[in-house]
């Protein structure tokens, strides 16, 4: 028989009864609708919790400097001078898997204000892009440096919460000056408050500037870094002798170095390093990539052999990513669980009311064969009946889902995201649940006997 | 070569470990548009019979050719198509679906034939038949809204439709008043003469099967009298 006869059958037959048919479909509109808004809704969320994610600093990758080590004394981490602001512009221009790069210059500094001081945690010479890796762009009060600023080496800064109340109590720090090191600084803007990182360092306790001021005007004299050996050696004679205790005494306490020895040895290279590179990857899942990018582009630009090992470090944050990671699992897996529920409850239904729809036309069943429907004829009939009725509900959920995610997200402003795989999936579970539950009843119609089917009151 | 062939069909119903037998070898035959009529008393067997040879049923033994096809041995599809295509039911109680009007009701056995008819088609054909018993006017009807008489009419309507060579009709004039039941019988009646359709009406009022050409009586499983027309002489015209 034609697929279009079936179909006006199962409509008419749907038709006859459209209360029961509505309540029916109920169930699979309430699941697929249910289905929907949770798939829109977690999607929302998992973006949500990305971003928070992100705010915390999850996509950010830290490169350091090396570790020296001078006469078999390690310096550490972050020793070595070889991070240039000329890396960073090249980091941004050649990795694709990066979206920011911020240089970062370090200093710690009596900040004065009036008659009040404090040490920040954090005086950091920076970019503005600082503010977009760590997600900081909205300020309390006030604007943020600009590029221009940078190039400048303007002496304005921006400064955190904690230093606004340690500094200023209660005035508005903006247009005010304050002395880092006697340096004069220009407050141009307020962060907003960020609260303790995870390691319960307080982020709030920080200064920002344009990362060239803090270099040139401030660190300059303290972490000249390169020159510390050339400038020491200036003082050296004072501080290699016990002369001031004992003027007579004229033994040097160690070897210095002759002048034909400092002539011959390098003289410490002097160009302008950074501390770090604070770098973000455009997501969560670049961040291999984004490595991979800046390792092989600083060994390149380091002029380093195969052989030689990294004279940097690259750092992530594994662990929020991996929890990011495992929460956007469980989210989905969680979400799969109510869809499959409700939907298990809903096919329910629709067997429930087509067994009792094949029971009431028992009659017109047999009739039907009499007059010369196949088994595979009646067998459509109903299971047409049923899928159409979950292809109506599950349409129909679609459409009540969308709108419920459109109401959360006007309501609780949670970012709702259009999950195009959300309503593809639902027409398929519709139509496989109502083929699924449509099938016993469909069966058990075709298997009747027209004789007492016809018979049957 | 009659339409219909019975060579000693039994038929044994089980009910547990209890064996009916209900049919206990019935041999008769029926020519090409013959007029018969199956009378007995309530449980003589009429219904099992007609059953069979209405293929609704299988006999548990014993021969049966329609049309010199056996048809004892076909699988439920095979006896489906051939009612389709060879047998028209009327009942008692008409069965016809109440949601549907009288053209849809006759279009349906036309829904299962496998000629891949057009809708146009169909629909003409089902008019056509609908004219032919009368009820041109109500071609949009549901049978709610017809008369007794006129739901009977639809469902012979129904009945021919697939242009079948037999008819079977149980007691079809049980549930009308006599006036109506007369008009259904001429309509019969004119259906075998002009049509030479094979009509056989199961029926206990001996005022129907006056019109039948030969009665066929049945009890307790056996035919009693009129197996087959050769005795009755010239009943086919």
């Amino acid at each position: 028989m034609k697929i279009y006869r079936t179909l006006k059958m199962a409509s008419l037959a749907l038709r006859h009864n459209v209360m029961r048919a509505a309540l029916t479909t109920l169930g699979i509109v309430i699941g697929v609708a249910a289905v929907i808004t949770m798939m829109e809704i977690g999607n929302g969320a998992k973006v949500a919790i990305q971003r928070t994610m992100a705010s915390m600093g999850a996509n950010t990758v830290v490169v350091l400097p090396g570790a020296v080590s001078v006469a078999g004394v390690n310096t550490g981490l972050g020793a070595m001078m070889n991070l240039t602001p000329q890396d960073a512009d090249a980091i941004m221009r050649e990795c694709p898997p990066v979206s920011w790069v911020a240089p970062i210059v370090r200093a710690r500094a009596q900040v004065v204000y009036g008659n009040r001081n404090w040490v920040p945690t954090y005086i950091y010479g920076t970019t503005p892009l600082f503010l977009d890796i760590r997600d900081w762009n909205d300020m309390h009060e006030g604007e943020a440096f600009t590029q221009h600023e940078v190039l400048n080496s303007s002496k304005v800064c921006i400064i955190g919460q904690t230093v606004v109340k340690e500094l200023f109590a209660g005035e508005s720090p903006v247009g005010k000056h304050i002395r880092i090191r006697n340096v004069d600084f220009k407050v141009i803007g307020v962060l907003r408050k960020k609260g303790a990182n995870l390691m319960g360092l307080d982020q709030d306790d920080i200064l920002l500037a344009p990362w060239t001021t803090i270099k040139y005007r401030v660190v300059a004299a303290s972490l000249s870094g390169g020159n510390q050996s050339s400038t020491s050696n200036a003082g050296a004679g004072e501080l290699n002798t016990l002369n001031m205790i004992y003027p007579n005494l004229q033994q040097n306490l160690y070897y210095t170095q002759t002048a034909t020895e400092q002539t011959d040895a390098q003289p410490p290279i002097r160009f302008p390093n950074v501390d770090q590179i604070l770098t973000a990857a455009r997501s969560g899942d670049q961040i291999p990539a984004a490595i991979q990018h800046i390792s092989s582009l600083l060994r390149q630009r380091h002029r380093l052999r195969h052989s030689d090992p990294d004279d940097f470090s690259i750092r992530d944050m594994t662990e929020i990513t991996k929890t990011m990671a495992s929460t956007a699992e469980m989210m989905t897996q969680l979400l799969l669980c109510v869809a499959m529920i409700s939907l298990v409850v809903g096919g329910i239904g629709i067997m429930n009311i087509m067994l009792v729809s094949v029971t009431e036309r028992t009659r017109e069943i047999g009739l039907r064969m009499a007059v010369g429907a196949e088994p595979g004829d009646i067998l459509r009939q109903f299971l047409s009946e049923a899928v159409m009725l979950c292809m109506l509900g599950g349409t129909m959920g679609i459409l009540l889902g969308r709108a419920s995610s459109y109401v959360v997200s006007l309501v609780l402003r949670w970012p709702t995201a259009i999950s195009v795989g959300a309503v593809v999936a639902a027409v398929l579970v519709s139509a496989s649940v109502g083929i699924t539950f449509g099938f016993y009843p469909a069966y058990k119609a075709s298997r009747l006997d027209p004789i007492e089917a016809l018979r049957y009151e | 070569m009659d339409l219909i062939e019975l060579n000693n069909v039994c038929k044994t119903y089980h009910l547990g470990e209890l064996d009916l037998p209900v049919l206990k070898g019935i041999s008769m035959q029926v020519a090409r548009a013959e007029y018969v009529a199956l009378m007995g008393a309530s449980g003589s067997g009429k219904s099992t019979l007609m059953n069979i040879l209405g293929c609704l049923d299988r006999p548990t033994s014993g021969e049966y050719r329609l049309d010199g096809r056996e048809i004892s041995g076909l699988t439920a599809k095979e006896r489906a198509r051939l009612r389709n295509r060879m047998i028209g039911f009327v009942f008692q109680s008409f069965n016809l679906l109440p949601r549907m009007t009288a053209l849809e009701n006759v279009l349906m056995p036309l829904a299962y034939c496998r000629d891949n008819l057009t809708e146009g088609e169909m629909e003409r054909r089902s008019a056509e038949m609908l004219e032919k018993v009368g009820l041109a006017h109500r071609i949009h009807h549901k049978p709610l809204q017809l008369s007794g008489g006129e739901q009977q009419r639809v469902a012979i309507a129904r009945s021919l439709v697939n242009r079948p060579q037999v008819l079977f009709a149980d007691e079809p004039t049980g549930n009308l008043d006599s006036r109506t039941s007369e008009e259904i019988l001429q309509l019969f009646q004119q259906l075998n003469s002009e049509d030479r359709i094979t009509l056989i009406i199961v029926t206990h009022d001996p005022g129907v099967a006056r019109h039948a050409q030969r009665t066929i009586r049945i009890m307790d499983g056996l035919i009693e009298s009129g197996a087959s027309s050769s005795g009755a002489g010239a009943g086919v015209p």
